[in-house]
């Protein structure tokens, strides 16, 4: 058998787990690590230039390819700037293994040079961790990490290695374990039969059934499944922000995002539904308003594989604890040998209704005179890319516009913060997901805030040909601060303006990559086309919006999910 | 409503940081908690008393199941069970007090464990009503200290929590 060090056990067990890139930045505490990296070709090193970066990237490349993303930070600050990105993880069930230096075992707990107790401060928002105790161990704790990150609801794992464990000079046998067994860990394989048979029977005799689709479906690489159900069930299908492009976003059974800022006609038919088909969503307070007042004539039936994430906010009739994809196989096959049919007219009435509520437009907006729009951005985004790329986002405004007008077809194309709402997300994660995806559009939607948070990644993106575009809708204020502030505190906009911009296009310049700027309407789609040609570059686009437009439709605060405000000065 | 939950968890460092930590960051209540290795030295049996409406308790025992080194766990009152607590009680024992507190730890089934002229310390097992129960038939007055273990609990019958 092989000798290996702890630090070559570390790089090397990342390599039999079949990982290709890891995100991270050295330190102290990891020094063995990164003479082991600098030794071998098969884990590619990617430098970022902040530890919170390196998660997001991490992130953004699992959500695209659903595989875990790996970072390697240092022990103390490198290891604390990782919790937002753990965070963000955590929140949104994405697989995630971040490796850790620590002090050495003798000093854990003697306020050594950057010493921090990891995993205790990242407890609450993982989905596991681990403190390597013995160099042996290496190889089975890391392919635990990654079994556990993965499979079940997926998360963020985090392991914990001391720096003495690394040491080069001592050696041991190593070999990769190809299974892992964790008797106190055993996620659901399929979901119960008769559970799934009354499922059927429900849906089956619905006369107003929605399907209310989240981020499950995507992680639970279900979308199919889900299209072939709904198709074959002829029901409405909405999203969650996290399940947007689970099922086809131009269909005409898509009814649009839900909740907060969802569609009129998606709100308006949760509302009404008699059966709801929750599907991989979790029933979060930005779906459904007032909890009391939650579609009051539907029945629910709640397919998640966490058991936790059934009845937590809303009860459900009919819960089905299980993988999504299985269990849709088993509703699909269950469908086929129902006796019986559905009933046709009651169906047609309801698209009737839907349709009635889709006349408005699923996101109407007014354009300006002379100034642009936001949503204009994001729809001219989609059109030069043919719908066809991956689009990343901060937080605020943008996100909201841009899950709003662009129509994703494809899963893992939409990468946002969705549950935790982390600004400086974007960039990062389009990084990771550029990376991976080198022949692929990448383009993050951003705004003047966000971007600001994780900006020093331009340098990185230089060292790696990281040729995202980044689109900042700069709205010279923090967008969705002010929104709530125009609405609620009678435009008191207290410190949500952003005085004091830098020049984007220069500072995109001065890290070596293509600044534009874009001011009137009429320039907007040339200037995009132009970003997109440039393959080989990264492109800042500095596009200045109205600063005064708001997201809408809007849910009105402890109301039902329908009450709206549709604009300005219009509401349900 | 008062829940004893009993929960086999892996004998690992951090493992108990996991379950206390779970409780305060979902914002659920911890009366009594008591914690040991079992037979199997892998293993610790964790008792948790808590309280919170039917949607709490479910979320408890859900979200505890859900922590990695949680092996398997019960609610020991849904059904039938026994629980004890055991409670060490100094109390001031002088003048004609003394034989009055000797009797009533003898009407409590309590048992003398140390004494001195003036102090007699009283071992007490039961529920936590007749634990209480004791203390108030002493009277405050007379009592110096009061150490108490938590509830720890066990489930009639055939019914066992083990792997």
């Amino acid at each position: 058998m092989e000798l290996l060090s702890g630090a070559d056990m570390v790089v090397r067990s990342l390599a039999d787990e079949g990982v290709e890139y890891i995100y991270g930045y050295p330190g102290g505490a990891l020094l063995h690590v990164y003479d082991a990296i600098f030794r071998q070709k098969e884990v590619t090193h990617i430098l970022v230039r902040h530890e919170q970066a390196a998660t997001h990237m991490a992130d953004g490349y699992a959500r695209a390819t659903g595989k875990p993303g790996v970072a390697l930070v240092t022990s103390g600050p490198g290891a604390t700037n990782t919790i937002t990105g753990i965070a963000t993880a955590y929140m949104d069930s994405i697989p995630m293994v971040v490796l850790s230096g620590q002090v050495p075992s003798g000093f854990i707990g003697t306020d050594m040079f950057q010493e921090v107790d990891m995993v205790g401060i990242s407890r609450p928002i993982v989905k596991h961790s681990f403190l390597v105790k013995k160099a042996e161990d290496i190889p089975e704790v890391i392919r635990k990490a990654f079994h556990i990150a993965q499979t079940g609801r997926p998360g963020p794992v985090v392991v914990d290695i001391p720096k003495d464990i690394t040491d080069l000079t001592k050696k041991y046998e190593y070999q990769y374990p190809d299974k892992v067994k964790i008797r106190s860990y055993n996620p659901p394989a399929k979901g119960h039969n008769g559970q799934i048979r009354k499922a059927v029977e429900l849906l089956m005799k619905a006369r107003r059934p929605v399907i209310y689709a989240g981020g499950g479906v995507v992680l639970g690489q279900a979308s199919d499944l889900l299209t072939e159900l709904a198709r074959k069930l002829n029901v409405p299908v909405t999203n969650t922000l996290n399940g947007l492009g689970g099922f086809p976003g131009s269909d005409r059974q898509f009814i649009g995002m839900l909740g907060m800022h969802g569609s009129y006609c998606a709100n308006k038919t949760m509302h009404h539904s008699d059966l709801i088909l929750a599907i991989g969503a979790r029933f979060d307070d930005r779906v459904t308003n007032n909890t009391e007042k939650f579609c009051p004539d539907a029945k629910i039936i709640h397919i998640d594989i966490d058991p936790a994430s059934i009845s937590k906010t809303v009860t459900a009739d009919i819960p089905i604890v299980g993988p999504v994809d299985t269990v849709l196989e088993n509703m699909l096959r269950q469908l086929d040998e129902y006796q019986g049919s559905q009933d046709d007219a009651a169906l047609a009435e309801w698209w009737a209704s839907i349709d009635s509520w889709r006349e408005r437009g699923l996101f109407p907006y007014e354009k300006g005179e002379g100034i642009l729009k936001p949503q204009q951005v994001i729809e001219s985004l989609y059109q030069v890319t043919k719908g066809d790329a991956y689009v990343t986002s901060d937080v605020g405004q943008h996100q909201m516009f841009a899950a709003q007008y662009y129509r994703f077809n494809k899963p893992n194309r939409w990468i946002n913060s969705g549950g935790l709402g982390t600004m400086g997300f974007g960039l990062p994660a389009a990084m990771g997901i550029k990376l991976n995806f080198p022949d692929q559009d990448v383009a993050c939607v951003t705004g003047e805030g966000s971007i600001q948070m994780n900006i020093q990644e331009l340098s990185t993106c230089l060292q790696y040909d990281l040729n995202v575009k980044i689109i900042n809708v700069n709205n010279q204020a923090l967008g969705m601060v002010r929104q709530w502030q125009d609405m609620q505190y009678d435009s008191r906009y207290s410190h949500s303006y952003m005085e004091s911009l830098p020049d984007f296009v220069k500072l995109a310049e001065s890290y070596g990559h293509v600044g534009m700027r874009v001011t009137r309407p009429e320039e907007l789609l040339p200037a995009m086309e132009e970003a997109f040609s440039l393959k080989d570059r990264l492109v800042f686009m500095d596009i200045q919006v109205d600063p005064n437009e708001h997201v809408y439709p809007m849910q009105i605060k402890d109301g039902n999910m329908c009450d709206l405000w549709l604009s300005k000065t219009e509401r349900t | 409503m008062r829940r004893i939950i009993s929960v086999l968890v892996e004998n690992e460092p951090g493992a108990l940081s996991r379950i206390v930590g779970l409780f305060s960051q979902r914002n659920y209540n911890i009366e009594t908690l008591t914690v040991a290795p079992t037979e199997d030295a892998t293993l610790s049996r964790l008792t948790v008393t808590t309280s919170g409406n039917p949607q709490v308790i479910e979320q408890i025992t859900k979200q505890l199941n859900k922590l990695i080194d949680v092996v398997k766990l019960v609610d020991l009152t849904e059904g039938h069970h026994v629980e004890r607590e055991l409670m060490l009680i100094k109390v001031r024992a002088s003048g004609p007090l003394r034989a009055e507190v000797k009797r009533t730890a003898d009407i409590f089934r309590g048992q003398i464990v140390d004494v001195t002229s003036s102090v007699y310390t009283i071992q007490l097992t039961g529920t936590q009503d007749k634990l209480d129960g004791f203390i108030e038939s002493i009277g405050q007055a007379q009592v110096l200290e009061v150490v108490r273990s938590g509830i720890t609990g066990i489930a009639r019958g055939e019914k066992v929590l083990s792997l």
